[in-house]
């Protein structure tokens, strides 16, 4: 470099001082050993419920479990607790979306032989 | 004093030039918060792919219930379930692998990279012996498929499933067609996750990422995560619902 770039032409301040720019956080080996934990006992807990007749529940329960999981592997191993605005929404974004086409295309099944399921 | 706060914040960013940094960032913690959003929206996109096989999963079975129901429990919980904690504890040694490149504990982290690897490749192993048997019971569909099970479980020593009409046995194919392409695109996905494992160790292992730049392992970390997701949803699905069936 032949010359030096001071600093403000180098760098836009609003951008520099943008309140997005939280702290960065470091989960510790302890929390990631309770979400382990966590992990494990609901894996537990999801198999024994499959042997247990539960009717119209079954499969509910299974989903609601592995849904549970799947939030706090979001929440702890991806970190998406302690990130920014921007990565919450854009994951929330995400599955909302996929939540919109998996409806439009129920929607769709259920109407196209109406009455005659 | 707006104004003040703000000169106040700017100088407390500070400007440590690291090699990672590039230029085209403001700050480090720019560059890595659009390196997260970057792998999130890939990682969107595939849950819109593996999303196209889930639903294809609800609406086959329940077209086709009692042929789910039947072929579906012809998986091995106990296998399933093994492979399930497997690849929860490889995912627990990625994530305490990325709080050693936080911390930049080399050593810490070239063996959590290790025993992620070995979790992985170890899944992958049950998961060959589950293919194994489906491949000997003729239970991979196509042309040879056999569904003499399904029609007859008496004969095949199996009394607490009902016999399924001979048209509605050979639509455990689809059950089986989705089981393997479910099942085969996340294996798929934990293969090259493997392969990149590999390369990240060496990587790790020269202390690449023992100085502050994390972003490759953190981003890794995201995609295995992800794949972890995947068989949380596929397990209860192919292996747990289908126990007691609504007659």
């Amino acid at each position: 470099m032949a010359h030096q770039i001071s600093h403000d032409q180098a760098h836009d301040p609003p951008n520099v001082t943008n309140p997005e720019h939280a702290e960065h956080h470091i989960v510790t080996p302890v929390q990631y050993s309770m979400v382990f934990g966590t992990l494990l006992l609901f894996t537990g807990i999801t198999v024994w419920a499959a042997y247990v007749d539960l009717k119209v529940l079954n499969p509910i329960i299974a989903l609601a479990i592995a849904s549970f999981k799947a939030v706090v592997v979001i929440l702890f191993f991806m970190h998406v607790k302690y990130q920014s605005r921007l990565v919450k929404l854009t994951v929330a974004c995400g599955f909302f979306t996929f939540l919109v086409l998996i409806m439009m295309t129920l929607c769709d099944y259920i109407s196209r032989s109406w009455g005659l399921w | 004093m707006p104004h003040e706060t703000a000169v106040h914040e700017h100088e407390e960013h500070g400007h440590v030039f690291v090699p990672q940094h590039r230029h085209h960032f403001e700050t480090e913690e720019q560059q890595r918060e659009a390196g997260s959003f970057g792998m999130w929206l890939f990682l969107l996109t595939e849950i819109m792919f593996f999303g196209g096989l889930f639903f294809a999963y609800l609406l086959f079975r329940n077209w086709y219930y009692p042929a789910f129901a039947v072929a579906s429990n012809q998986l091995s919980v106990p296998l399933g379930g093994a492979n399930t904690a497997i690849l929860i504890t490889s995912g627990f040694f990625m994530a305490l692998g990325v709080w050693a490149a936080e911390v930049r504990k080399r050593n810490i982290l070239v063996i959590t990279l290790i025993l992620t690897t070995l979790f992985g490749v170890a899944f992958l192993g049950i998961k060959y012996v589950e293919y194994h048997e489906k491949w000997e019971k003729h239970h991979i569909p196509g042309a040879h498929f056999d569904v003499s099970e399904f029609v007859n479980p008496a004969a095949h020593g199996i009394t607490d499933e009902q016999p399924l009409s001979p048209d509605m046995a050979q639509h455990t194919q689809i059950f089986f067609f989705l089981y393997f392409a479910m099942t085969g695109m996340h294996a798929l996905h934990m293969i090259i996750g493997v392969g990149l494992l590999f390369w990240l160790t060496w990587r790790a292992y020269r202390g690449e990422f023992s100085s502050g730049y994390v972003a490759p392992i953190e981003n890794f970390g995201l995609y295995w995560h992800f794949v972890d997701i995947v068989w949380l949803f596929l397990f209860p699905l192919l292996y747990l619902i289908n126990r007691h069936p609504l007659h």
